[in-house]
């Protein structure tokens, strides 16, 4: 193949099948991809471990596990253990006859096999699929400077900007052919030019900003741009504690879906703006003010795709990204003090909150679990919007707090305190 | 006759029947029905998408300025592809995105059959290509219109 990036001659021996056809058309998938966004060359991955975008055994994908049974038989695997996306579905999660059969005998009857070709590529364990892998409970965290083949961009922008990582919004099968080969194309987030911000965002607000609200509309206008954000350590503090990351997790699933960005940078907080300030601004950056009328606006905006906008819900979703473990105990304060005021034993709403299995192994370690239970809040480690993305969940009534929920199926987007308030007064 | 010069991402030469998104392409939401339903037409499934919403997309020369939405786009793409229910080229007003470019590329490199794909068509070229126009796409990136 022509090619112009320059490759190191183990790259050359890759691409011209020393290491087998397979593997040379893995490379060739590889340099080919750098090469459309002009790529110079190609790097090390240097992480511990990758991050797959594909957890689900979806019957319609067969090609995709056609070409994962060539890599198996090529004898290719991962170059790092990676872990994966949430499972589609969970038996704990409120059903129906009808989505039990469409989930189980006709959407999802290739999860098993599926599951069986990840564990053969590098899998870590069973309990590895959540979007949120960089948990200290799940444990796929990489080092500030550690260059990722990670897809799955909720976790890509939290790698890229909170924890200094340096990985594109990758496809899916990318993200795997980067962890087999061991390189990924040097262009985007991975370079230094391609972190800078070329956006300046000014939070005026005088209120705390609900991180998912704030991360929308910070994403619709700079798209796949890098904004670099300035007094938001007024309201979430200058120190990278659990609540400041749990706010920046959702904040930036929200950036990523409602636009695509893959990094920002937090005025004083995340790890690149800390070191370096204001010298990560390129020249000419654009100017977005944000005050309290810009995030209602922005609030407002939000299509209501039910059918009957004035029924009641049928099902709530707390946890797209999955909820860290500190949020879920506070959580579990909150419904426990909601229904206590409002003189309620169990949620109005069925309700499921979401967590990576190892946070949900923690949680059940303590005293909050039996708390959520008697609420009859149902913990989960499903995917919401694998749950959600096919034609008979999504004419269901949905609410959630998440802007990727609600961008991606039919959910309908409500504050934090406006679902707690919702699923903790009596039904209607 | 119009003609515009683009890059190729994936080289090739076809004539097709040109189906015009104004607004970003969402292909997962596009194609998951088609897909799931075997779809023969590959009508598309994002009500989102005013322009290409229930038309068949199977065999078209596409013509949008990038793909949005889920990262499992160029997966969705490939498999399309494979299935037989991809359009015969994709036609990009702006540089492609990294999700399009991944389900192109896997289209090339893992089938017989690759995927015509140009990008850095320009906005004029969307300005000016109209649903059921004739395409005619060059090896070289060259793109007429009629």
């Amino acid at each position: 193949m022509d090619y112009k990036m320059e490759l190191t001659p183990e790259q050359l021996a890759l691409l011209n099948g020393e290491q087998g056809e397979t593997m040379a058309k893995v490379m060739k998938t590889l340099v080919m991809y750098g090469e459309a966004f002009g790529a110079t060359k190609m790097v090390p991955v240097t992480s511990e471990m990758g991050h797959l975008v594909t957890s689900f055994g979806l019957k319609v994908m067969t090609p995709v596990y056609d070409l994962m049974d060539q890599l198996i038989a090529a004898g290719l695997k991962s170059k790092q253990k990676f872990s994966v996306d949430p499972k589609p579905v969970d038996p704990k999660v409120p059903s129906n006859f009808i989505k039990n059969f469409v989930f189980n005998k006709f959407m999802y009857t290739k999860q098993d096999s599926y599951d069986e070709q990840l564990r053969k590529l590098g899998l870590v364990g069973d309990d590895a699929y959540t979007c949120t892998c960089y948990m200290n409970e799940v444990g796929n965290l990489p080092k500030k400077g550690d260059i990722l083949s990670w897809a799955e961009s909720s976790a890509v922008v939290y790698a890229n900007s909170v924890l200094g990582a340096r990985c594109n919004r990758n496809s899916g099968i990318i993200e795997l052919f980067g962890s087999i080969a061991g390189y990924v194309p040097y262009f985007g987030l991975v370079t230094d030019e391609g972190r800078k911000a070329t956006w300046i965002v000014e939070v005026k607000c005088k209120k705390k900003p609900e991180a998912q609200v704030l991360g929308s509309a910070i994403g619709m206008k700079v798209m796949e741009d890098v904004p670099y954000v300035k007094g938001l350590t007024d309201w979430i503090g200058t120190e990278l504690d659990d609540d400041a990351k749990a706010y920046l997790k959702d904040f930036g699933a929200a950036t990523a879906s409602n636009g695509a960005v893959g990094l920002y940078h937090i005025d004083g907080l995340t790890p690149e703006a800390v070191e370096m300030g204001e010298s990560l601004i390129a020249d000419n950056a654009q100017v977005y003010v944000i005050d309290d009328a810009e995030l209602e606006r922005v609030k407002n905006s939000y299509p209501v795709m039910w059918k009957d906008k004035d029924k009641a819900p049928q099902l709530c979703f707390i946890g797209c990204p999955h909820l860290s473990l500190q949020q879920l105990k506070e959580w579990t304060d909150n419904v426990v003090e909601g229904l206590k005021k409002n003189g309620q034993k169990k949620v109005s709403v069925p309700t499921v909150f979401t967590a990576a299995p190892a946070v949900c192994d923690e949680f059940n370690k303590t005293e909050y679990a039996a708390k959520l239970a008697a609420t009859g809040v149902t913990l989960s480690y499903i995917c919401p919007l694998m749950y959600m993305n096919n034609p008979v969940a999504k004419k269901g009534r949905v609410i959630t707090n998440s802007n990727k929920l609600r961008t991606y199926t039919t959910s309908r987007y409500y504050t934090s305190e406006e679902i707690l308030d919702i699923i903790t007064k009596g039904a209607k | 006759m119009k003609t515009f010069k683009g890059r190729p991402v994936v080289p090739g030469t076809v004539e097709a029947t040109a189906l015009v998104s104004h607004g970003g392409f969402n292909t997962l939401a596009s194609f998951q029905n088609a897909l799931q339903f075997g779809d023969k037409e590959a009508k598309c499934g994002d009500q989102n998408n005013t322009d290409i919403y229930e038309k068949p997309m199977v065999g078209t020369a596409l013509c949008l300025p990038q793909t949005i939405g889920s990262t499992t786009g160029g997966m969705v793409l490939y498999c399309a592809k494979v299935m037989e229910r991809s359009p015969a080229c994709m036609l990009f007003s702006e540089h492609i995105d990294s999700l399009a470019a991944a389900g192109a590329i896997l289209g090339s490199v893992w089938t017989d059959t690759p995927m015509p794909t140009i990008d850095c068509l320009g906005e004029e070229f969307l300005n000016t290509v109209k649903t059921g126009d004739k395409i005619k796409v060059y090896e070289d990136g060259t793109v007429e219109i009629g």
